[in-house]
């Protein structure tokens, strides 16, 4: 897929959204969802079960209008984090142009995050991508929980974020970090462009 | 009442974006087919986005297109004016007859039509009244004809039935352009990324952009230095772009965020991809919309884009520019040899240039010059004379002064007195001028051509061959009896060239006010000019013919032979021929000098020499000049042979 076509004059930024199961990446574009205004989103759609686990994915696409003359637009994802959906997963991941990984705060879930990136570095490698090489921010969500619950960001700095990618702290559910996120990876996805090489 | 069309207010001098090409294509369409593609044509837009400028241009280019149109521009607010002050004199009627009968009417500022019931009638009554006679209707407004308060639903229904288009804010290459055309306009010239800086700041109209143009404008002027990008943000008042907050590894200080994160996100996301797409590509893509504005084809800019690195972009855009002009110039050329092939769409697209280079060259072959005068005829071999002294002396004068002093002039006389000599000599001479295209043809030619013209639907570039003429000179006007639409075509190529000062020439047998079939228009023009006699040729001017004539054919002349032939009752200089040529051949039959005396045998009846007969073959005895020709029907038969030789029939 290409991220940006010069002739069309159109920009169109595909991001991923991937983390253990339970970790809020479905919340993260809820929240973002909330905050575009009517007429510059599309209808997200989301397949999730009863107990609002993310089935297959959510998609949400966004409009951000002319910037420099392009037609710019997002197209934010989401992968289904229990493990038995890797299959779904690996699709989604095809064509992303850039990968927030949403971590679960919770001591307790560290296993669950390091496994996750494992996942998502391997699942690249299948579409013939170095993990090295894709636009990756770490988003370190459910700060709000008690403090003796969760790790603190340098913890997880020092866990999960082997590459010193850039890292948020998040609260999804009331919206911290998450602008800060989208943000984040916008920048390092966007920059690619002058570089002149689309994503794969 | 009305506004007259502001002339800075073209389509030229509107700089087409996104955000309005559509309104100016629309605009363009209706210019060019009035009353026929949308109508009405409503167009919106905030304040000083160019609403009025559209509507002028379309009354321009409409105007151009059809200088008979009549086009009316005015504010609703001068209508209503109107229309109050023609309803107190009494005179409601003649008002909407008035406005009836406009073919394109340019109604600006209809948001002004809240509360005024009746006006919306009135215009309602207007609008179906020229939506029938098929006469174009155009309206602006500051916002969609839904939206202007308390407006009737039937006119609401009326706008929305033809076509309602909307013109937003310049996007930023857009505004660059924009800058770039009037800093030009004005001849002021800023170092590089003065004009960028102004363009980044997002005015909300281009008339507030206008206003911070001129603000540096005036700064530049009494500073005497050069603006540079800091100080333009200093007179505008702009803030220094600020650097996007750094993502920071601490958490954000409230839950509750701001309700603006996504415009804060949006202006992020332009901030990076003003920086990401390089500045290269800005140019490239800025060079592309205008050039798409201006309708013609980029591919050859857009395949720029595709490369990685920004090789030779400026020299490429430079060379684009250029073919461009040379594509204008192609097509303006090729509008006046035939207007038909200057819509071609190769004049548009300058990845084809050699194709539009030959395109050029076959209209130009294809528009022939019109047929030159015959350099059979030079001037200096017509023989000047008491009997056509006026004549001669009118050519130097038209010689010398093309279109200025007898214009048209007309040569009148008899067949065979040199009237086409001196018409195609005239016509030698006057193309002998830098840049003189001269036709010189017969009325016959030119009728023929007419009508295969008309008959390969080739009217237009037949007009176009003559239109360029500098001087068209006819044979034999009178053949234009009975032409109807000839004569139309020339009516108009003799106000034309009246207009220009090009010269016309015409011969005729007559004076033009005696001919029959000549429509009096016509010959009244023709009489307008000079009509200058050419009388039959006095006896000296025989003998200066006869010479020339008989030295021609390597005839001794003597004296007695030009006094022979110069007694001779000729009544022109063509039958002259006829009877040397007549002598010639006897001379030449005989093997015998041409002399006075074998001239009166031959031409007075004495006994022909049997020599004609030697071959024993019975001819009809009727010899015909291969120099005279046919056009004299008094030089078709010479030789009638001796009475009891003919035979004549008696047919029962």
């Amino acid at each position: 897929m290409s991220l940006v076509n010069f002739t069309s004059r159109e920009i169109t930024c595909k991001i991923v959204y991937y983390g253990p199961g339970r970790s809020g990446k479905t919340t993260n574009l809820h929240y973002v969802y909330e905050r575009v205004p009517e007429t510059r989103r599309g209808r997200m759609v989301s397949l999730a079960t009863q107990t609002d686990r993310t089935l297959f994915f959510d998609f949400l696409p966004i409009d951000l209008g002319q910037i420099s003359g392009f037609s710019t637009r997002f197209q934010l994802y989401t992968v289904p984090g229990q493990v038995y959906y890797n299959a779904t997963r690996r699709l989604v991941l095809q064509g992303a142009d850039g990968v927030v990984f949403v971590g679960d705060s919770q001591a307790r879930q560290l296993d669950e995050n390091l496994e996750s990136l494992q996942n998502l570095q391997s699942n690249l490698l299948e579409h013939g991508v170095d993990v090295r090489t894709m636009p990756l921010v770490m988003q370190y969500n459910k700060q709000d929980l008690p403090r003796e619950l969760i790790l603190t960001p340098p913890e997880l700095d020092d866990a999960l974020n082997f590459r010193a990618v850039p890292s948020f702290p998040a609260d999804a559910l009331h919206g911290t970090g998450v602008f800060e996120t989208l943000k984040g990876i916008s920048e390092l996805v966007l920059k690619r462009l002058a570089a002149g090489s689309p994503a794969v | 009442m009305t506004t007259s069309l502001n002339p800075r207010f073209t389509f030229d001098t509107f700089v087409v974006g996104a955000a309005n090409r559509l309104a100016v294509t629309a605009g363009r369409t209706v210019a060019e087919n009035p009353g026929s593609a949308y109508n009405p044509l409503f167009i919106y837009s905030g304040s000083g986005l160019g609403k009025t400028h559209v509507l002028m241009a379309i009354g321009h280019a409409a105007k151009a297109l059809a200088p008979q149109l009549n086009i009316e521009y005015l504010t609703l607010d001068e209508y209503v004016e109107a229309f109050h002050a023609a309803i107190a004199a009494g005179q409601g009627d003649a008002f909407r007859r008035r406005f009836q009968n406009v073919g394109v009417l340019l109604v600006d500022d209809v948001q002004f039509l809240t509360n005024r019931k009746e006006m919306q009638t009135e215009l309602l009554r207007l609008t179906e009244a020229l939506q029938q006679t098929g006469h174009q209707i155009v309206l602006a407004s500051d916002r969609p004809p839904a939206e202007i308060a308390d407006l009737d639903e039937r006119l609401i229904s009326r706008f929305s039935g033809g076509l309602v288009v909307d013109m937003g804010i310049p996007d930023y290459e857009t505004r660059v352009a924009i800058l770039r055309r009037k800093a030009e306009e004005r001849g002021s010239s800023f170092q590089p990324g003065v004009l960028e800086t102004v363009a980044k700041v997002e005015f909300p109209n281009v008339r507030e952009l206008m206003g911070a143009l001129n603000r540096i404008v005036a700064f530049q002027a009494v500073n005497e230095t050069p603006i540079n990008a800091e100080a333009v943000r200093r007179v505008l008042g702009v803030r220094t772009a600020e650097s996007p907050p750094a993502a920071g590894a601490t958490a954000a200080a409230s839950p509750g965020a701001s309700p603006d994160e996504f415009s804060q996100f949006l202006t992020d996301v332009t901030f990076t991809v003003g920086k990401a797409v390089e500045a290269w590509r800005a140019r490239v893509t800025e060079a592309v919309l205008r050039w798409e504005g201006e309708g013609y084809r980029t591919g050859r800019l857009e395949r720029l884009l595709d490369q990685d690195k920004p090789s030779a972009v400026d020299e490429e855009i430079a060379a684009y520019v250029r073919d461009v002009e040379r594509l204008k110039a192609l097509a303006a050329e090729v509008a006046t040899l035939d207007p038909q092939a200057a819509g071609d769409k190769v004049f548009h697209d300058p990845g084809r240039m050699e194709e539009a280079e030959a395109a050029a060259a076959r209209v130009r072959d294809g528009a022939a010059p019109p047929p030159a005068p015959s350099a059979a005829f030079p001037l200096d071999t017509y023989m000047a004379g008491l009997s056509n002294d006026v004549a001669l002396k009118a050519a130097r004068d038209v010689i010398s002064k093309p279109g200025k002093k007898y214009n048209p002039l007309v040569i009148v006389g008899k067949s065979g007195l040199g009237k086409t000599h001196l018409l195609h000599a005239i016509g030698l001479e006057l193309a002998k001028k830098r840049g003189a295209v001269v036709a010189c043809l017969s009325t016959q030619a030119f009728v023929d051509e007419l009508i295969a013209a008309i008959d390969g639907n080739r009217v237009d570039w037949w007009r176009a061959r003559y239109r360029r003429c500098t001087a068209l000179l006819l044979d034999d006007i009178h053949l234009l009896a009975g032409k109807e639409r000839t004569q139309e075509e020339l009516f108009n190529f003799f106000n034309q060239f009246l207009d220009a000062e090009r010269q016309l020439v015409f011969t005729a047998p007559a004076h033009p006010n005696t001919l029959d079939g000549l429509e009096e228009r016509i010959a009244s023009r023709l009489e307008g000019g000079l009509v200058a006699e050419v009388g039959e040729p006095d006896k000296e001017l025989r003998r200066s013919a006869l010479e020339r004539l008989l030295t021609q054919q390597h005839i001794r002349a003597d004296a007695a032979l030009l006094d022979y032939f110069a007694d001779r009752p000729v009544d022109s200089v063509r039958s002259l021929t006829g009877l040397v040529q007549r002598v010639v051949e006897a001379a030449m039959a005989q093997e015998v000098p041409v002399t006075a005396g074998l001239a009166r045998e031959v031409l007075e009846g004495a006994p022909p020499p049997s020599a004609r007969r030697t071959a024993g073959a019975r001819t009809s005895g009727l010899v015909v000049s291969s120099a005279g020709g046919v056009r004299s029907r008094e030089k078709m038969v010479w030789d009638w042979p001796a009475a009891s030789d003919r035979v004549i029939e008696e047919v029962r």
